[in-house]
């Protein structure tokens, strides 16, 4: 059985969440496909920094605006601003811890006010309870195709919706998202019903 | 106007001494006299002596360095003061002023009690000067310089007639060559036949005599006030709410932007001091993203400042300035704001960086090097125009990029099976190598290894790599992630 990927691009006006070994290449295809520009929100001490090389494959560095904040507190405020804000279509936020209900609620109040969508990078197994989804991202070896970004996106947390698994990978070349074929027909993978 | 003593006059109005002073400034190498006050010239000592000669003469003898620049500034300072007498002032050389009373000096109920107002006004403040007024700035000068009076209208050269001839500003080789002639005063030389006066000494002494008779004119050059961007606002009660003093900042924002916008200017940082009743200050600054002059746009920035205000028991004196001015000239509209809508995207620029300090708020620039991370910068987005362009697709590029991490491994060859962050990894296809060197022009402790042989590695558990080798020091090394 086949079904399409329904839940991405992700639904306008919340905030959203994803986990996962390759969770930056779901916020890079997010970013590639809200368009208009980007805020990407982490913390100084962020070791492993985003390299806008390699962005430049999924979309236009110029259109991404970096804000770096001391603590998790001036990080939590940032993203309210920008959600509430609206003037970027999409705030990605790297936590490094997990947000409890009320700290979630008031993103998704702020993002529902501006207008514009949230993605918490969050590490595996910490999301909010208030996450519209939740996404857990892991990349696939691809073994027909070299320089493939093969991934497999379990939705594990959906609040108007059915979860899923999909095995998708990023066109460089035409700058969109292939839905390669659904879970359980490809030889390899789990057998998780689609 | 002339102040004889306006550098040595300054240092001692900030702390009074009771003795022969002088202020000393470095030419050629040597300690010199640059300004003395009464009691130190009383002593026997000039300007232009050496200071050790100085110190010789008078024993008691105080100095201070000079600083000529801050003179500039006091005498500027003098020259802001001096238009309460009349609105044309110019400075006049180092340490003079020269103001155009036309039609002025009735409002002090004549010429020679304005000069007295003048001098009583400046004594008070400890400041020495000599007077002279005339009907030309040459005549009033030599009054001033060479024995203060007031030169009657139309009569010049009996006021001036008398003094020496190095009152009509002349350089002093000129004044010895004259003298030696027996032409000592003004008079002498006003009577004397022109035409071999300018055969022998140039058209420059004649030009000074007929400035200063009037017979050629000469004008004052008052400089331009430059504009000043800071607005106040006093309050005859004490407020305390927060609506309140944003409704005062809405007022003086008005007014400033007012008068930003006849500049054609922006500001670019703001600055906000409110004064409470018990004479405490809070100071709230505003750095903006990008030069602006609009009270509407700027005013909700301010909000979360003002919120965080101690008001105390209320504050009754407030003051606006813009700390940091930029030029902002008038745009046309339609075309300039065709692209994109950048001006919502700088308001929050703005208020993020009045949260995390706006050099935090950053975008990409691509830089020409191979060295993966320098092939990139980090600017702060506020004044900094996105720049689209210039990354180069190939080869592919990790998406992030971490610290060098060392993982066991040997030969140039990509091992098959990797042990990384205590995970184990098959390597399904490796792809490489790239060979990138250093850059010798820049000193780089990250690239000390030398040669970087890089590999694309995708495993079999999905995760894909980008390690790199180093041939003169060998050891295998993660350096980033892909996507």
């Amino acid at each position: 059985m086949t079904r399409s990927l329904d839940s991405f691009p992700l639904r306008p006006t919340r905030v959203h969440d994803a986990s996962g070994p390759d969770a930056t290449g779901f916020a890079v295809a997010a970013c590639a496909q809200a368009g208009g520009d980007v805020l990407w929100v982490h913390e100084r001490w962020h070791a492993s920094a985003i390299n806008p090389a390699g962005l430049s494959r999924f979309f236009d560095p110029a259109n991404l605006l970096c804000a770096v904040a001391d603590d998790p507190a001036d990080l939590l405020a940032v993203a309210e601003e920008a959600l509430r804000d609206g003037a970027v279509s999409l705030v990605v936020i790297e936590i490094s811890r997990p947000l409890d209900l009320r700290l979630g609620r008031r993103l998704q109040l702020a993002a529902k006010a501006g207008g514009s969508t949230g993605l918490c990078l969050t590490p595996e197994g910490g999301g909010s309870l208030a996450a519209e989804t939740r996404w857990h991202v892991a990349p696939l070896h691809d073994a027909q195709s070299a320089n493939s970004t093969l991934m497999r996106w379990t939705l594990i947390k959906n609040k108007s919706g059915t979860e899923g698994a999909w095995n998708v990978r990023w066109d460089h070349a035409a700058r969109r998202l292939d839905v390669v074929s659904p879970v359980g027909e490809r030889p390899g993978s789990a057998g998780v019903p689609g | 106007m002339w102040y004889p003593r306006l550098a040595s006059d300054r240092v001692l109005r900030a702390c009074p001494v009771e003795a022969p002073f002088a202020l000393t400034l470095k030419t050629d190498n040597t300690e010199r006299v640059y300004c003395l006050n009464a009691r130190a010239e009383a002593a026997g000592l000039r300007r232009g002596m050496r200071f050790t000669e100085a110190r010789g003469f008078c024993a008691d003898l105080q100095s201070a360095p000079a600083r000529p620049d801050l003179d500039a500034r006091f005498l500027t300072a003098l020259r802001r003061w001096a238009t309460r007498y009349a609105p044309w002032v110019g400075p006049e050389g180092r340490d003079g002023l020269v103001l155009d009373v036309t039609g002025a000096a009735h409002l002090w109920g004549g010429e020679a009690e304005m000069l007295d107002d003048m001098r009583d006004r400046l004594d008070r403040a400890g400041l020495s000067v000599r007077l002279g007024l005339g009907d030309t700035r040459g005549a009033a000068w030599a009054l001033a310089h060479h024995g203060e009076g007031i030169a009657p209208p139309g009569a010049a050269l009996e006021a001036i007639g008398p003094l020496p001839v190095a009152a009509l500003r002349l350089d002093e080789d000129m004044v010895t060559r004259l003298q030696r002639l027996g032409l000592r005063r003004v008079r002498d030389l006003a009577e004397t036949a022109r035409p071999p006066l300018a055969r022998r000494f140039g058209p420059g002494l004649l030009l000074r005599l007929d400035q200063a008779l009037g017979d050629q004119p000469e004008a004052i050059e008052p400089e331009p006030d430059p504009p000043s961007y800071a607005v106040s606002l006093s309050l005859p009660d004490p407020i305390g709410l927060t609506a309140d003093v944003m409704a005062g900042v809405e007022r003086l924002l008005d007014r400033l932007c007012a008068r930003l916008a006849a500049q054609e200017a922006g500001a670019r940082a703001l600055q906000l001091s409110l004064r409470r009743v018990d004479r405490g200050a809070e100071q709230v600054t505003l750095r903006l993203a990008r030069a602006m002059r609009d009270p509407a746009r700027i005013l909700p920035l301010f909000e979360r400042g003002v919120a965080g205000v101690d008001a105390g028991f209320g504050i009754d004196r407030m003051r606006l300035e813009a700390v940091q001015v930029e030029k902002l000239p008038v745009q046309q509209l339609g075309t300039a704001t065709a692209g994109r809508d950048t001006a919502r995207l700088d308001d929050l620029i703005t208020r993020i960086g009045a949260r995390i300090g706006i050099e935090n708020v950053q975008r990409f620039v691509p830089v020409d090097s191979h060295i993966p991370e320098r092939s990139f910068r980090r600017v702060p987005a506020a004044g900094s125009a996105p720049c689209s362009g210039g990354w180069s697709g190939h080869p592919p590029r990790p998406l992030r990029l971490f610290s060098p991490e060392p993982i066991p491994g040997t030969g140039p060859r990509p091992p098959d099976r990797l042990r990384w962050r205590r995970m184990t990894l098959d390597v399904a296809r490796a792809i490489g190598p790239e060979r990138i060197a250093p850059e010798w022009w820049h000193e780089d402790a990250a690239w000390r290894s030398g040669l970087r042989d890089y590999w694309r590695i995708e495993t079999r558990q999905g995760r894909r790599l980008w390690l790199f080798y180093t041939p003169q020091q060998p050891g295998w090394f993660v350096h980033g992630e892909f996507a």
